[in-house]
Order: structure tokens, then sequence, then C-alpha cells
């Protein structure tokens, strides 16, 4: 093992920060977040991007996982999240608060 | 050196504050967020949709022959709203009123036409003036109540009389119930009598005057959606030729189709991509290439793509790679990492051609836009702010300091306001006037050398 200078490895790492920047900021995106192990152009990420849209209280939903978990707890949004997303089935607790009714636009003023 | 009318020297051209449009606050009420910009043909009208589902329609005042060193200025002429929020109830899915494109059609009569699309539905809207009200009848009063029958004597002819101009927006066309995702883009034919619309993995084919049925002629949805690996991000058809259009994906690919060629066009007829080096592939690669616009040049000979960072210029006989590229905001490459947690690596960035084909536009963050001239090559950066607000006064270009020492006057990335970023930006199809959207104030810059 050298003890001048950077291993072979270590070299090109270094090389890699300086020529490419983005090589930088993913090496840190990693660090911050262990566990982001899918490519950004997965399926699911993708499927995730078509799914967009508010879901709201699904009474049906709502009934048939009630009856499956029987006296399990559904699962449940985190307390800090305000948007309903993936899996959660929507409690009328969760549900968020109906649009304001529809003024002119401040462009027209 | 003399400048030259139509010399489309984005940097010769000089730019001034015209108007801004819309509400001081900085409390933004999400309603405003403006969400797309469209002049019309001719340029005499203006068009915005916003998240609240509504456009409002500035009009051209008429020169003013006396001050003749001004253009006129733009004041509302409509505003209506143009979609509601809906629900889907199979899904229990909010389907969002945002306004995602106004396209014009070009003036056949008197009235104006318009398409407007959110997530679902497209609507083609009239707008029509209406300066005359007929006056005189025999059975109603002039307040509209009717009159007594018993009490009419004589018969008159009702007649036309001018009234102060009322201009109207109806619906007369909603195209509905083709797309099952989310519609990115609308895009009218040269034939002016077909249009496309295009969602994350379809495109559809409608006739205007056709409402309860459209026909598919691009799916990429793959039949087992976990192989899904692209989503259509724009589409549009060519200026001049009826039966060619092109797509662009997230993978930072276009197609180009050929209606000609087959009823579903799912085999391209040129497919446009530069060649990666692999060795410079990172996390970000893929995200940062989708394509989030493309236009056509009003030629027709080249089209345009904006991806996260940069402006790139194709000719349509060459596929293998651009024949222009311009750097919108390089210094962003060594942020991308933040860029990626506060969601903004998704800003989807419009672009625009002046109407000679020579300057192309674009914005970016911190309320700034960029200029690009393809003859001169030269670049400017301005800012759309209510500080440089003196008509006349010409714009102060901007610069931001990468890395350093930061210069007087220039901005560090680090201070850049990420969300303050211009999405939509428009050019005047034949004069040097531009629109150009911040969150929610609608900005008209003009050339002083008008």
């Amino acid at each position: 093992m050298s003890s001048r200078g950077p291993s072979g490895e270590e070299q090109k790492e270094m090389e890699d920060k300086v020529a490419s920047p983005e090589k930088a900021e993913e090496a840190k995106l990693k660090a911050r977040y262990p566990h982001l192990g899918q490519k950004p152009g997965s399926s699911d990420f993708l499927r995730k991007r078509l799914q967009k849209g508010q879901k709201y209280f699904d009474y049906g939903d709502y009934n048939v996982a009630k009856a499956k978990m029987k006296n399990k707890q559904l699962p449940a949004a985190a307390p800090d999240k305000t948007e309903v997303t993936g899996n959660h089935i929507p409690t009328p607790q969760d549900l968020p608060q109906r649009k304001q009714s529809l003024v002119a636009s401040k462009l027209a003023g | 050196m003399a400048i030259m009318k139509d010399s489309g020297g984005g940097n010769d051209i000089q730019w001034c504050f015209s108007q801004v449009k819309g509400a001081v606050d900085d409390d933004v009420a999400e309603a405003d967020i403006i969400s797309t910009v469209e002049f019309n043909h001719s340029g005499e009208l203006l068009a915005t949709g916003d998240k609240g589902g509504r456009v409002v329609i500035f009009q051209q005042e008429q020169e003013n022959k006396i001050q003749s060193h001004s253009r006129g200025e733009y004041n509302v002429y409509s505003t209506f709203q143009s979609h509601e929020p809906e629900f889907d109830y199979l899904k229990s899915l909010e389907i969002e009123e945002k306004i995602n494109k106004i396209r014009w059609l070009p003036q056949k009569n008197a009235a104006q036409f318009l398409l407007s699309t959110n997530d679902k539905t497209i609507k083609l809207w009239k707008i029509s003036e209406r300066d005359k009200r007929p006056e005189g009848y025999n059975l109603k009063e002039e307040d509209g109540r009717y009159r007594d029958p018993t009490t009419v004597t004589t018969l008159r002819v009702p007649v036309f009389r001018p009234m102060d101009l009322m201009v109207e927006a109806s619906p007369r066309r909603i195209f509905a119930n083709a797309h099952t995702y989310h519609i990115n883009s609308i895009s009218i034919n040269s034939d002016y009598e077909t249009y496309l619309s295009a969602d994350d993995l379809r495109i559809n084919l409608w006739h205007l005057e056709i409402t309860d049925r459209s026909f598919n002629i691009v799916d990429i949805k793959p039949a087992n959606m976990e192989e899904l690996t692209e989503v259509i991000t724009a589409a549009e058809f060519h200026p001049n030729s009826c039966n060619t259009f092109v797509y662009s994906s997230s993978k930072g690919t276009i197609r180009l189709c050929d209606m000609r060629a087959s009823a579903l066009c799912d085999r391209h007829s040129k497919l446009f991509e530069e060649p990666e080096d692999p060795s410079n592939r990172s996390f970000f690669s893929e995200i940062i290439s989708s394509i989030s616009d493309v236009k056509f040049s009003h030629s027709g000979r080249y089209m345009m793509t904006r991806d996260y960072l940069s402006v790139k210029i194709w000719d349509l006989n060459m596929e293998n790679r651009p024949v222009e590229t311009y750097q919108v905001h390089e210094y962003l490459r060594s942020k991308l990492c933040s860029l990626y947690e506060n969601d903004c690596i998704f800003d989807k960035f419009e672009c625009c051609w002046n109407g000679s084909d020579s300057v192309v536009m674009t914005g970016s963050y911190n309320n700034f836009f960029r200029m690009f001239d393809r003859n001169t090559k030269r670049d400017i950066t301005l800012e759309a702010s209510r500080e440089n607000n003196k008509p006349r006064t010409v714009l102060k270009p901007r610069k931001v300091c990468a890395s350093g020492k930061r210069k007087k006057d220039e901005i560090s990335v680090d201070s850049l306001d990420f969300n303050k970023k211009i999405l939509h930006t428009a050019w005047h199809p034949k004069e040097n006037i531009i629109a150009v959207a911040t969150t929610n104030n609608l900005y008209i810059f003009q050339d002083k050398g008008n």
C-alpha cells in the first residue's frame, strides 16, 4: 500500500468530482439518503408521476379495508404529513378542506 | 452600428419594461399562479391561464398615431372561468382546474377561438364582441319585462342600436373523456380542422367539430406497467406539414411521426437523440435530460427543446445531435442535490422563438429569463421585477456568479430565489414584444426602438 498520494481508485474519485460536479452532487445525495437505491427512470418513479392528484375519502375503500383489518389499526398518515398519498386509506379525519369558491383573476383587476 | 429592424439580434434589441399585471402582494393565492401564456396569430391578443382555471385575455390598443414611438398597451379584453375542479368518483381523485395550455385558432371571422385544456378536458371557446343590441320590441319593455299584449296597439320593427362593447366568451365544444393520464400538450394542425392532445402515455387526434370521438395516434403504454421507462412530455404539430408531428420524452428523445405512414404512429419516422458519454452518467442524468417543452420554428425547418439546464435547436434533417446548444443556467449543475431535494429539478420550463426564428427565449430562477441570439451567438439575462418598472428605461442585464469572487452587481448562485421561477414566456409573432410570467404576475416588455 502506497503511503504517498491517493490510491488509483481514490484518485479517480477525486478526478470525477472535479471533472463532474454532477457526480459530486450524486455522492452528496447518496450520503444523505443511503437507501436511495432506485434509479429515477424506474417504473415506480414514473408511475408515481402518472398518479398525481389529490386522493379523497372513498367510502368503499375505507370499509373494505376496515373489514379486512378487523381489530388492527388502518394504515394512517404520519401526523406531520398533510398530503394523502400512496397506500394510505384516507379517513374522514384526514380529509383536506374543500377549496374556496372561485373569484375573478387578479390579472384582470 | 446600424440596428436593423427585424435583425432579431437579442442584444441589439433594447428591452424596456412596458406593463405588469397582477397583484403586488407577496402572499400568492394558489389560484393566481399563472400556468400558461400565449399570443394569438396576429399578436393583438394575449391569453393567460391560471391554476384556478381562469383565462384572462388582453388586447393590444390600436397604435396611437400621435405617440408613434410606443406600441399599444395590452388591456383586459375578456376573462372567464374555463375549467372547474372536478371529481373522478371511480378513483377518488380530484381533477385540477389548472389550465395547462391555451392555443389560439387562426381567425376566420369576427370572432376569436381558442382551445384551453386542464389535465383531462379540452374546451373550444368562442370570444365574440357585441356592440349593438336590438331595441324596440313589440312585446317586451326595454328592461325585458313582458308587456301586457292587450296594451299593444301598434307594430314597429325593432332596430339595432349601438351599445357599449361587450366581449362574451362561450364554450362551443367540450372534448372530454379521452385521456386516462394528464394532458400536457395541445397543438392545432396546419389544416385548421384537427388538433392533437397528448398525455403522459398517449396522443389523440381530434376534429374541431367532433367531440364524441377521437383517434389515438400514439400509445406508449407498456402491456405491463412495471416495464414503464419513459413518458411523453410534450407534443406539437409541424407548422406547415399537416401530416407531421413530434413528441418529446422524459428520457430526452424526440420522435417525429408521419401520419401518412400508418394510423397508429407508434413507430417513429425520425428519432432525435444526442449521444451521451456513459462515463458522465449520474443519478441525475436522466432527470435533467427530460424535455419539458418542444417548439417548431416558424419556418418548420428547426425545432427547439428545453431540458433542465439547456435549450437545444435541432435541424429536422439531422437526428443524431442538435445543431445548437445554449446553456441556460449551467451553474446549477453543482446544486443538483439540493434541487432534487426541493423538487425544483422537476420544474418544467417552456421556451419560445421570436417571429423571425433568430432569437430564442426561456425562463430561469430568481425571476430571470434568458435570450439567445442564434446569429450573433450572444445571450442576455434579464429580470422580471417591479423594481425596474419605469417605462422606456432599458433593462439592465443580470449576471450570476457561479463561484469565486462575486463582482459588483453579480448575484451568487446561493442567493438565487428558487421559488421565483419563470416557466412561461411568449414572444409576439411579429414584433419585439414579449410576455413573461412570474408566479402570479404577467410582465410585458418591448423593444425601445419601436
